[in-house]
């Protein structure tokens, strides 16, 4: 046993409560009383439950950022740490944040577990995944009973009715749900889906709560598939909104995000199509083009053009010829009629002309000896005019 | 899963589509391999219509661990 001065008693005191996890970060529910601003700015009261009171401060500062500060009797949620006030030996609540009790705990709850989760990076935008392009299964996630599983069931079956749908049946709201939304996407995680819908119809923000639990949360950043939160309507923002790899105002935009539409598939298809007839048409032209080079390049060398040059070559020869020839029989015209002329001026009939006469014998030889010639002897002699029969002396 | 889904069919069809399209632009095949593909082309787009035109969306539920057709 210690005995301790009064000082030495309040500063382990505050020490114990300054080094406290729970008091130093804290929100505590009770209704005002005794509410004071100060002049200088701080606001002082008493937080009652019952017959329990806590005192509370709030300085300046925080007063300023604190959007309505509460009137006495209203029932608050007040953020802060618990201090041991040494002067007054006593404790108090150091407020930084007040809401308005009820939804105020839970949205602080939300706010809380939220800046936890972000910090633990399940918010992180380089985690989220791409959805598939063309999903073949599609885990849903929701109430088996609810409009909202027929709206999405509706939009798949209208955009993409080449995908399957898996529906993991659970309960989204009251005792249970989220154990029961935990299990139906663990089992979904098990039953190979491309993608999974989780999804509500629109409700309270208490209906919604399920969607805000920690574990819920949890459930769907273990998911090894992109994930498309679709609870409530537009305005509505819960927890797995952030964690989802997509976040889709309703139940059916999340169908409509995890799905291609049909009629777009079908222009796509087309668009293929006439780049196919554009592809083969260009492969039947170049083809086209590429036989018509050839067949000029087998023009030059056939056999005909070879032929066609050939017989050019022997009509030059021909008509060469025939200049030749020509030349060749004026000439020997020309020299067939020197030789006439000359054969004339030889023949014997131009000597009888001129008075010479020819004697020969009976038997055709020409006399040119006298001792050719006996007497009595019957000679012919030929002048021009014809032929005399005479008788040697 | 023995046979294929209409979803892996399709897939494994457009995928199909894409490549004969991409190989007859570069246009530097035989023509008789063009006229091949080409024919295949139309032959896979018209399958990849078909089964858009055809498909009907095939439900199940997960009940007790078991797959339940709706």
């Amino acid at each position: 046993m210690q005995i301790l001065t009064v000082t030495e008693l309040t500063t382990y005191l505050r020490e114990m409560i300054d080094a406290d996890e729970i008091a130093r970060d804290v929100w505590v529910e009770g209704e005002v009383s005794n509410f004071n601003r100060h002049s200088s700015g701080h606001c002082y009261f008493t937080l009652k439950e019952g017959e329990t009171q806590l005192g509370a401060a709030c300085w300046r500062s925080y007063v300023a950022r604190i959007s309505s500060m509460p009137a006495n009797g209203a029932a608050i949620l007040a953020h802060g740490r618990v201090a041991f006030y040494e002067g007054r030996g006593q404790l108090q609540l150091i407020v930084d944040d007040i809401r308005p009790a009820g939804i105020g705990l839970l949205q602080a709850q939300f706010e809380r577990l939220k800046a936890r989760l972000e910090a633990e990076g399940l918010f992180d935008p380089s985690r989220k995944r791409a959805l598939p392009m063309l999903p073949r299964r599609i885990g849903v996630a929701t109430s088996p009973t609810s409009a909202a599983l027929q709206d999405i069931l509706h939009i798949l079956g209208r955009r993409y009715p080449l995908a399957e749908v898996i529906i993991a049946p659970c309960q989204v709201q009251g005792a249970g749900s989220a154990d029961s939304v935990v299990e139906a996407l663990y089992l979904l995680y098990e039953a190979d889906v491309d993608v999974i819908i989780v999804a509500r119809g629109g409700g309270s923000a208490e209906d919604l709560w399920t969607f805000n639990e920690e574990s819920v949360a949890r459930a769907v950043f273990a998911s090894p598939v992109p994930v498309v939160s679709g609870v409530g309507h537009e305005t509505d923002t819960t927890m797995i909104d952030y964690v989802a790899d997509l976040r889709a105002p309703t139940p059916s935009a999340a169908a409509e995000m995890v799905t291609p539409d049909r009629a777009e598939l079908s222009e796509v298809l087309e668009y293929l199509r006439e780049r196919l007839d554009q592809a083969m048409t260009t492969c039947l032209v170049n083809a086209q083009s590429d036989v018509q080079a050839l067949r000029r390049r087998l023009d030059m060398r056939s056999p005909v053009a070879r032929i066609g040059r050939d017989r050019q070559f022997l009509d030059e020869l021909v008509r060469r010829s025939e200049v030749r020839i020509g030349h060749q029989i004026v000439l020997e015209q020309a020299r067939l009629s020197g030789i006439q002329a000359q054969l004339a001026a030889l023949s014997p009939k131009a000597i009888l002309d001129r008075g010479y006469a020819v004697v020969r014998q009976p038997d055709g030889r020409v006399v040119t000896q006298p001792a050719q010639v006996a007497s009595g002897e019957v000679l012919v002699v030929t002048v021009r005019g014809g032929n005399i029969p005479v008788r040697v002396e | 899963m023995t046979e294929l889904s209409a979803g892996a069919r399709y897939e494994a069809l457009y995928t199909r589509i894409q490549e004969i399209v991409a190989r007859l632009e570069t246009g530097d095949l035989p023509l008789e391999e063009s006229l091949t593909l080409y024919e295949e082309g139309v032959a896979v787009a018209a399958a990849c219509q078909q089964l858009l035109d055809e498909a009907a969306l095939r439900v199940q539920r997960l009940q007790g661990g078991l797959l339940i057709e709706e």
